[in-house]
């Protein structure tokens, strides 16, 4: 192919040469064209390949970009990769970054409205940890996937992991209550202590007045949620002292400090099918709210204190003979300048469903009597009766006052205006009111005993006894030893005088025996005087021993004598 | 003409493995003959047999193997909490952003300048051999020897990625792994391989009116 310039005849050399051996014909050279056909191709198909894989681009915006990396960050539904970060810029104002999402050409159906993408990184809440994968892999966008196929490709990033994914068996309920307490995205629901749901959001209602909480309950329990159920709040720790000790109600100690909600069928029969998606409760307090029979429509009610209320504050229960009936709700000061006293108002809602049957019976007596069954009637009988508020102490550790209705004895009548708004119930102080007034009074009567000058005379009284005492020691004491020694003599003198041998004795005994000899005589004399009576008119007769002379002269001195020693 | 001869000037061709010099006189009788040596059975040509149209085919191969070489990332870096993958330039930026610019070099020289020069060489060889140019012969001459010689450093790349897939395997803390960019470029430089082999060298001189 060459070398065709030179044609030449067959040289004489030629002869000499070996002739090559001519084999059959060659292949054909443009064979060697598949090979880049070939590269070609698989280029192509690498092309087209990428073209067929390459799915939507969405773009997702977050807050921050803390750990998103262009060209790697994943995103993930269910673990799966479904696409890659491609671009992380920030907004046009720079309030929040852009993130350009490559989709994987299987998951077309993420660019779809109703899709949600959030940044899944370690987190650690009061709820638990999660995420703690991404430590080592790194944070990565998550996905979850909405109803709708209508596409869509902007999006706007969750801060949180949604509680809920698309497609969850379960159903959602509406919840109301006052205010959030120490509720938040994620708090658990628990159903007898077991875990079954979340909160999955919450807003505010559009009047201020409220929360609205969304919960989700995860299927097969949702089926326990009836329209009978009761929900509470199951936050904290509820320590209450009764009559059976104190007594310590938690649901879970993670409610304890990142709260929860609870909910639970009332006792009895009530309605046991499950309740439809999205039904709406009310969200109580605590257990033994959600589970009171319901309350009815509320009374306000006001009441006048003219002593102190202090320690009752808003909250306090009333009670009616011991049932809680309602609630304290105001406490204000008020003047009367009549008096020129500060009586309190004390406001109050009452709900006299709580009253149960008694209410039911007085409303169908009132009702019988073709009365008003209004519960203003209702208490004008009452008043009338002897009905009165009284600020009595709950707790004589911290003074709680809380307001008791009772019947009173002898209540001087008032007048009970029933029309009036608010309701007002007549008042009497109360039991410990009157403790106080008559600790007072015998305080006050104390107060007028005169210490003062009492404990100066008795100062003085005192140091004269003092003197008195020294001049007793001083004086008295050595007359007295003296006059004991005196004494002292005296009586061994006398017992010298009654000793055996003494002349005393002696002639007591001489006496004595005179004495004898006297009475002998006297009785001898008598005994002749018995037979012969006359001889105190004619003296002895002859035949006899001459008789001693009259009486009189012998006996007087031994009467003197014997008085004499007698004692 | 030539003031020196040829050997098909001479009526002779040459047995390129035994030496033997044979009688051209079939390929004066169809130049595309399929001729063996008498002596060794070996193929007889005067030259390469269809060097031009093999060499473009393959050259043009390489050349679409080049592209999807340096597109598709040849090599996947897992370290604890990083997934990274490389083409063979955002390695080379790596590694110079990384602090080994002397690697960064080489691998640059052995991935990027090599095939390109190997490109750009053959295909100016090519050209200027069959436009018969008499243009600087022995300096392309030596050009052609230059790029057979350094074809074999491009497979650096090849290697250093087979060679860290085998080597770095601590599963969690880190892991290479090759992708199927490492597989285009191998082709790419069997392929610029083949088509310098598939040259011959002697069409270079073969435009050549003087040797002066």
């Amino acid at each position: 192919m060459t070398d065709d310039n030179t044609p030449r005849e067959d040289g004489p050399e030629h002869d000499e040469l070996p002739q090559p051996v001519v084999r059959r014909h060659r292949f054909n050279n443009a064979l060697i064209w598949l090979v880049p056909a070939l590269a070609a191709l698989i280029g192509v198909s690498l092309v087209v390949n990428s073209w067929l894989q390459a799915g939507p681009q969405i773009t997702v915006s977050f807050q921050s970009a803390e750990g998103l990396d262009a060209g790697k960050t994943p995103v993930k539904y269910k673990n799966v990769v479904i696409g890659r970060a491609k671009k992380i810029r920030l907004s046009p104002d720079r309030s929040h970054v852009l993130v350009t999402v490559a989709l994987e050409r299987s998951a077309k159906g993420f660019a779809t409205k109703g899709s949600r993408f959030w940044v899944v990184r370690p987190r650690i809440g009061l709820g638990g940890v999660s995420g703690i994968g991404t430590l080592f892999s790194g944070a990565y966008i998550g996905a979850d996937v909405g109803d709708s196929s209508k596409p869509e490709d902007d999006f706007v990033g969750l801060e949180t992991p949604p509680a809920v994914k698309h497609g969850a068996p379960g159903r959602s309920f509406e919840l109301h209550t006052d205010d959030l307490g120490s509720l938040d995205i994620g708090s658990p629901v628990y159903y007898r202590h077991i875990q079954v749901g979340r909160v999955v959001s919450y807003k505010l209602d559009k009047d201020g007045e409220g929360v609205s909480l969304h919960i989700f309950v995860d299927g097969p329990n949702d089926k326990f949620v009836t329209p009978a159920s009761r929900f509470w709040n199951a936050s904290g720790v509820d320590l209450s002292l009764g009559a059976n000790g104190l007594k310590l109600d938690t649901q879970s100690l993670a409610t304890v400090i990142a709260g929860g909600v609870a909910f639970q069928d009332p006792k009895g029969p009530h309605d046991n099918t499950p309740a439809p998606e999205d039904t709406n409760y009310r969200l109580f307090n605590s257990r033994e709210d959600a589970m009171a029979p319901p309350d009815g429509p509320p009374r306000y009610i006001r009441m006048r204190f003219e002593q102190s209320v202090r320690g009752l504050a808003v909250g306090a229960p009333v009670e009616f003979l011991g049932i809680n009936l309602g609630k304290v709700v105001s406490v204000r000061l008020d003047y009367n300048e009549k008096t020129g006293r500060f009586p309190v108002l004390v406001g109050a809602v009452v709900y006299p469903q709580r009253l149960g049957k008694a209410y039911q019976q007085l409303e169908a007596q009132a009702k019988a009597r073709g009365e008003n069954p209004d519960l203003s009637q209702l208490m004008a009988r009452l008043v009338a009766h002897g009905l009165r508020a009284q600020a009595r102490t709950g707790n004589l550790l911290t003074g709680q006052l809380y307001v008791a209705m009772d019947f009173v004895p002898h209540a001087s009548k008032v007048p009970f205006d029933p029309d009036a708004k608010p309701m007002s119930i007549p008042t009497v102080p109360g039991s410990f009111d009157k403790l106080q007034e008559q600790v007072a009074e015998i305080v006050t009567k104390l107060d007028k005993i005169p210490f003062d000058s009492i404990g100066k005379n008795l100062d003085l009284t005192l140091a004269s006894l003092n003197g008195a005492i020294r001049q007793v020691n001083g004086k008295t004491l050595p007359q007295l030893s003296q006059t004991m020694h005196g004494v002292q003599m005296t009586m061994g003198r006398a017992s010298e005088a009654l000793s055996g041998d003494s002349p005393l004795q002696q002639n007591l005994g001489v006496t004595l025996q005179e004495l004898q000899r006297a009475a002998r005589s006297l009785r001898v004399f008598v005994d002749y005087l018995d037979a012969h009576p006359s001889a105190l008119l004619r003296g002895r007769r002859a035949d006899a021993k001459p008789s001693p002379p009259p009486l009189a002269v012998p006996v007087k001195p031994a009467g003197q004598p014997s008085q004499g020693s007698r004692p | 003409m030539s003031a020196l001869p040829r050997a098909s000037e001479r009526g002779l061709v040459g047995c390129h493995v035994c030496g033997l010099a044979c009688s051209d006189v079939p390929f004066r009788r169809d130049p595309e003959a399929r001729v063996a040596c008498p002596r060794c059975g070996s193929a007889l040509h005067r030259r390469k047999p269809g060097s031009y149209g093999r060499t473009w085919a393959l050259l043009i191969a390489a050349f679409i193997m080049y592209i999807p070489a340096n597109v598709v990332p040849i090599m996947r870096t897992a370290s604890l909490n990083d997934i990274d993958d490389n083409t063979i330039l955002s390695g080379v930026v790596e590694l110079w952003v990384k602090g080994s610019p002397d690697l960064a070099v080489i691998v640059f020289i052995a991935s990027i300048v090599v095939p390109m020069l190997k490109f750009f060489t053959l295909g100016t060889l090519l050209v200027t051999s069959q436009r018969r140019s008499g243009w600087a012969l022995p300096q392309r001459a030596r050009l052609y020897r230059l790029i057979e010689f350094i074809g074999y450093w491009s497979m650096l790349d090849v290697f250093v990625v087979s060679l860290l897939t085998a080597l770095v395997r601590f599963n969690v803390l880190s892991r290479v792994e090759p992708l199927p960019g490492v597989i285009f470029f191998g082709l790419t430089v069997v392929l610029t391989m083949l088509a310098s082999m598939s040259f011959d060298p002697r069409l270079i001189w073969d435009g050549r009116d003087t040797d002066d």
